[in-house]
């Protein structure tokens, strides 16, 4: 009796260690969890006075971004919260989006920890299992989307003539030391409440990462960019200041520079492209998921 | 009004002070000491001091009170167990001037859960004075030593058995013994600072749960066994400026300016450290910070042992943010080791100018 019943146990044993293994490699099947489309608020048509994203020179001198006037002519749709880590987990056990670095407290905290690609794995594996068309914002729409949450980039350096470089050095510096969050700790979505266009957390302790390239280029007299370069390698991460973030960084703290302030986390929060037919074949056509 | 020995010292001027037989003076002749009293400040601040010394020895007296909190140490919210003197990482730096008395007053309060003394590294005998302070919870203790050597000196909790985990958790300082005619360079010519900074640097072992993320205790005790172990593995998990992580960063950036004469004293109770100003030097730099050797000039880096405090004197000559940091840039960067100062005034564009600013690149 004795010798069967371990025999028996060591048999049952070893089919879960197969099936363990078979399911860590991916080969099993793993029933897909119901994944529902994500509360989105509905960003109404308008304008917006937006300073564009990068540095900018006048002859040799850095000066503020120059300002443009946009015009969102259609809504689009934006996620209310960021992704929390319970959505994030869906699909690293598709084996699709990579295991998070973050401090992880509760499910129901923004993810963190992700750099750049680990956003868009997200939004391709999200359009996958929703059939919808899920992309990162650019700059310009979550900073439309951000309404009073944004704050001004803009350094106004009086009567910066360039002849002291350290004058905005110092000024970006303070303003960002001003701006930044007391604690870093990831609190749980809507924790900081939603602005007037009803999106929660902007601006808070969590970045999103945007598709925007960071870019250089020079402003004529009469405001237009002359010659630039554009620098995808390096993309936008927006929240209480413009981040500019190398786009395999995780950790803000760590990709920030010795000087300067950097970004408490790094997350995702996407927006849904309107579902016309184009929409609907890029989404078909994306590789991931 | 001067005694015989201070006019002599007034006459014979600072290099002939060092040779002079200093006759031991009776318990009497320090009780008639000139006394002061000293409120001791948070670092990165120190506590007014004149640094050439007006009159004859004095009685300087200090007073400690250990605090046992737990405290946050860095933005995550990562809690340490800690030990402190005066509630502050690293504890308060005093300063005094060569052949006066330190009188310190060590209060242990009831509600600390250990007993603790402290070592200076600057007194003679007695384990630094750690064999005569020792106090258990709800007891204070008085100790005076004669500050005979020059020079800047860690301080440290070191109770038997338990002494590097006291020294990790917080309990280290600095105190700064200071020339009577004050600091001098290379030629042996005056040096005054217009502000002095004290930067602690600290490592602290914080063990981790399975998951590898931050462990919690709810006491000091709870936390002694786990802390041990990390501590064995010799890896710090943060290595810090004054207690945590972006202390003297942000709002709390060190402020100067250009033509300012900064002093910076730097310690380190446990483990070695190279402090690094980036975009600037150490214009006269006491490594060891024994004032009685002269000054190492135009440093770029500078070496801190394990177990001293170190002192550089810089002029600042360009403005804007400077990062001050322990040039294992590893442990400056990712563990913490970071501080900046915020430094206003005009620039100079023959010290350094931009020829051309960064465009597209030429294909010619």
């Amino acid at each position: 009796m004795k010798t069967h019943s371990t025999l028996l146990a060591s048999s049952a044993a070893a089919v879960l260690a197969i099936a363990g293994a078979l399911a860590f490699n991916g080969r099993v099947e793993i029933a897909p969890a119901p994944v529902t489309s994500p509360e989105i608020v509905v960003i109404e048509p308008g304008v917006l006075s937006y300073a564009l994203p990068g540095e900018y020179l006048a002859g040799e001198r850095v000066v503020d971004a120059p300002v443009r006037e946009l015009d969102f002519k259609r809504s689009f749709d934006m996620m209310k919260y960021q992704v929390s880590v319970a959505d994030y987990a869906l699909c690293v056990a598709q084996n699709i989006c990579k295991q998070a670095d973050g401090i992880f407290l509760s499910d129901d905290r923004p993810v963190t920890g992700v750099d750049f690609a680990d956003a868009t794995d997200y939004a391709k594996w999200l359009s996958k299992q929703t059939g919808e068309y899920w992309r990162l914002p650019t700059d310009e729409e979550w900073t439309y989307a951000a309404a009073e949450r944004y704050q001004e980039q803009a350094l106004g350096v009086a009567e910066d003539d360039g002849a002291n470089p350290a004058a905005r050095w110092l000024a970006r510096y303070r303003n960002e030391a001003a701006n930044s969050a007391p604690d870093s700790e990831v609190k749980p979505l809507g924790y900081f409440g939603v602005n007037s266009k009803g999106v929660a957390d902007m601006s808070a302790n969590v970045w999103d990462w945007t598709s925007t390239c960071y870019s250089r280029a020079s402003v004529e007299p009469d405001g237009k960019l002359g010659k630039g370069v554009k620098n995808c390698g390096v993309r936008v991460a927006s929240g209480k200041h413009r981040a500019y973030m190398s786009f395999f960084i995780r950790s803000g703290k760590s990709g920030g520079c010795a000087a300067g302030m950097a970004p408490d986390n790094l997350g995702i929060r996407l927006v849904r492209e309107k579902l016309t037919f184009f929409a609907k074949l890029n989404a078909m056509l994306q590789p991931a998921g | 009004m001067f005694t015989r020995r201070e006019t002599l010292f007034g006459v014979a001027g600072a290099a002939v002070i060092a040779t002079l037989p200093v006759k031991a003076i009776s318990a009497t002749e320090v009780a008639a000491l000139p006394r002061k009293k000293i409120d001791l400040l948070s670092p990165p601040f120190v506590h007014e001091h004149e640094q050439v010394a007006t009159g004859g020895p004095k009685l300087i007296e200090f007073k400690l009170t250990i605090k046992e909190q737990p405290v946050i140490i860095d933005k995550d919210g990562t809690t340490l167990q800690a030990m402190t003197y005066n509630g502050s990482i690293p504890a308060p730096m005093m300063v005094v001037h060569q052949n006066d008395y330190v009188e310190l007053t060590l209060v242990n309060p009831e509600t600390n859960e250990m007993a603790h003394n402290i070592d200076f590294h600057a007194a003679t005998g007695a384990l630094g004075g750690g064999a005569l302070t020792h106090v258990n919870p709800g007891e204070q203790v008085i100790l005076r030593f004669k500050a005979t050597r020059t020079g800047t000196f860690v301080y440290h909790c070191a109770p038997d058995g338990m002494i590097p985990w006291h020294v990790v958790s917080g309990m280290s300082g600095t105190i700064m013994v200071l020339p009577r005619d004050g600091l001098k360079d290379h030629e042996g010519k005056l040096l005054t600072y217009d502000r002095i900074f004290y930067i602690g640097e600290s490592d602290f072992y914080v063990p981790r749960d399975e998951q590898g993320n931050f462990k919690k205790y709810d006491s000091l005790g709870e936390s002694y066994d786990e802390t041990l172990k990390a501590m064995r593995g010799l890896i710090p998990t943060h290595v810090v400026f004054n207690g945590k992580v972006g202390a003297l960063t942000g709002d709390n950036a060190l402020k100067s300016k250009v033509g300012e004469k900064v002093l910076i004293v730097h310690s380190q109770a446990n483990r070695d450290t190279r402090p690094h100003l980036i975009g600037g030097h150490g214009d006269y730099v006491w490594e060891q910070g024994k004032f009685a050797n002269a000054p190492a000039r135009d440093l770029e880096t500078w070496f801190i042992r394990g177990g001293s405090a170190g002192a550089a004197f810089y002029t600042f000559r360009q403005p804007g943010l400077y990062a001050y940091v322990n040039h294992n840039l590893i442990e400056a960067a990712e563990l913490g080791a970071t501080a900046h100062f915020v430094v206003d005034g005009e620039w100079d564009n023959d010290l350094m100018t931009q020829v051309s600013a960064p465009g597209p690149s030429q294909t010619n």
